[in-house]
């Protein structure tokens, strides 16, 4: 429950010099997201390639340090991943933030296990959980409208 | 009362016409702890304010002694509990100052209260064509229900513009005020900036129109004498839980001749006189907007803070407020990475600010960890906040049991905040 669990380094890192921060021109599909109790705003653009992959991927908007930091991770994380994988991965994330899953001690996720912390803080989940909520709904979206065409 | 200042102009203390330390000794959970050695700080009383034993106790003793449903039974119980209730009325007439109590109608909030104008009110007399004038530092229970409202009736909400100092641009007021003009909509005080605002002569001006005025008073009937009579308002909304009454109970006041006119709002039991399969005749005003069991207990309550805060004197009560206001302001200042929002001179206890790097939610978590109870937002304002042109700020807000020692201790706070995020502040003054 220490602030130093919350504001680990790492993170103020992401938050003070965010990676994939910006609109991507052109991209495959972007998504908004809003959190309503606290005004913060972002938009996630995507861009898929012809294997169906994630080729590139940004964030902007604006937002507290955790809400930006678990942006920038994010985006770090979902580059080069299928629609599919990228899912999994949300919902992984979910189930960490939820306390319904573990943690994991290994580099396989990145910076984002240093948002562990985020959890001790219930009124701050949101933050975190801001992008990853986005991506899903952007990713399902263009999933079902694809459907929609090719049927 | 008195501000003491040091040798360089600053502030030094206050001598407060309270005796704060025995006031807080009514308010039990200002003594308690929000984490291991962290005595709460609570400066978010404009989200909602503590409540005092006497409420608490109030409460609970009409519960244990007189509880029954009011104005129906022939029994002692329910003769008790409406001589209560009606008389809660009364006070709550008195500290506004309306002219008679049938002019003070309870509702579960100030929200309602505007609800309530805007369909038994908006939704008999405005036409399309029709403009109601909203200020840009309404609270959305303040705009939302013009909304609403608009989409039904086809009238146009049109802003009262704000001056860089954070006041109303009365002059931009006065040239979108026009025969069109069916009511203007407005705070007493606002629950982001603080700024006071001139209701006298936004009541005259409007009223030249032929427009009418209501008052969200939330914020200022806790910390002010608000009487309705001066203020010429048509309309007028209390919020019983941010003046130390229990949440689930306002007020809405409306001159005579308006609520006589208006349709009911809620309909079913209490507000009518007499009921057939088809149709129905009305109560007269306060009751025929008072269907179905009311908050008596709130509302009861609601009358003992008032008693309470009319014994300590609203006069007294802005006037520390006001000091105690001063000394933040001047604190604040010191700094160069705070910007504070708001009129620099006269205004309420409240002060919204943001942090250079720092966004205001990282604020509030950091300072909560030293007890300091803040908030961070948007708060339910943000035509507002696009007019300052930030998503959010941190806010403060005070009330009369806040003391100076809890100011520093949130300005102690502040560094941690710098601490963690690794800026300095050079100190401007």
């Amino acid at each position: 429950m220490s602030l130093n669990g919350l504001y680990k380094e790492v993170i103020l890192d992401h938050y003070r010099a965010p990676r994939h921060r910006g609109v991507l021109e052109e991209p495959t599909f972007k998504e908004g997201g809003h959190n309503p109790s606290c005004g913060d705003t972002l938009e996630v653009y995507v861009k898929i390639n012809e294997e169906d992959r994630i080729s590139e991927i940004t964030f902007d908007g604006h937002g507290c340090s955790i809400s930006m930091a678990s942006s920038s991770m994010m985006t770090d994380l979902m580059e080069g991943k299928s629609l599919e994988e990228a899912l999994d991965l949300v919902k992984i994330f979910e189930g960490m933030m939820a306390g319904e899953a573990e943690f994991p001690d290994s580099d396989q996720y990145l910076d984002v296990v240093s948002l562990k912390g985020v959890a001790d803080f219930p009124v701050r989940l949101k933050c975190a959980t801001l992008a990853w909520d986005t991506l899903k709904r952007g990713i399902s979206e263009y999933q079902s409208v694809e459907q929609h065409t090719s049927e | 009362m008195s501000i003491h200042y040091g040798k360089n102009g600053d502030i030094k203390e206050i001598s407060s016409p309270l005796d704060v330390e025995r006031i807080r000794q009514d308010f039990p959970i200002l003594s308690r702890t929000v984490h291991p050695g962290k005595p709460l700080v609570y400066l978010d009383n404009a989200a909602t304010s503590q409540k005092p034993q006497i409420v608490i106790d109030k409460l609970s003793a009409y519960y244990r002694h007189s509880n029954a449903n009011v104005h129906r039974g022939i029994h002692v119980l329910s003769e008790e509990a409406t001589d209560a209730y009606e008389g809660a009325r009364r006070k709550i007439q008195q500290y506004i100052h309306a002219e008679s109590e049938q002019q003070v109608i309870f509702t579960k909030g100030a929200t309602e209260s505007v609800n309530l104008v805007a369909n038994a009110w908006g939704r008999k007399f405005l036409e399309p064509g029709d403009e109601i004038l909203v200020s840009y530092m309404e609270h959305h229970s303040n705009i939302v229900p013009w909304h609403l409202i608009a989409r039904d009736t086809g009238v146009t909400i049109r802003g009262i513009e704000i001056t860089d100092s954070g006041h109303l641009d009365l002059e931009q007021f006065r040239s979108v005020l026009s025969e069109k003009t069916k009511l203007v909509a407005v705070t007493q005080m606002s629950n982001v900036l603080g700024t006071l605002n001139p209701i006298q002569e936004i009541s005259m001006l409007a009223h030249q129109a032929g427009a009418k005025v209501l008052v969200d008073g939330a914020q200022g009937a806790a910390h002010m004498p608000s009487d309705v009579q001066k203020m010429d308002c048509d309309f007028y909304v209390v919020s019983g839980h941010k003046m130390c009454g229990p949440t689930g109970v306002g007020v809405l006041y409306g001159k005579a001749e308006w609520l006589e006119a208006m349709n009911p709002f809620l309909g079913g039991g209490e507000m009518i006189e007499e009921v057939y399969l088809d149709s129905s005749t009305y109560k007269d005003p306060p009751w025929k907007f008072e269907a179905g069991t009311p908050n008596i207990a709130q509302a009861i309550s609601l009358g003992h803070a008032i008693d309470y805060l009319r014994n300590i004197g609203m006069e007294a009560i802005h006037a520390h407020e006001s000091d105690l206001m001063n000394y933040t302001m001047q604190r604040m200042k010191y700094y160069d990475d705070i910007q504070v929002y708001g009129p620099l001179g006269k205004r309420g206890g409240i002060v919204s600010f943001t942090m250079e790097g720092t966004h205001p939610h990282d604020i509030a978590t950091i300072v909560d960890r030293d007890g300091v109870a803040i908030r961070a937002g948007h708060h339910c304002a943000q035509p507002l906040m696009r007019k300052l042109n930030v998503g959010s700020t941190a806010r403060i807000s005070l009330y009369f049991y806040n003391t100076t020692e809890e100011i520093d201790i949130f300005l102690q706070a502040l560094n941690k905040v710098r601490e963690i995020f690794g800026s300095v502040a050079k100190r401007t003054v």
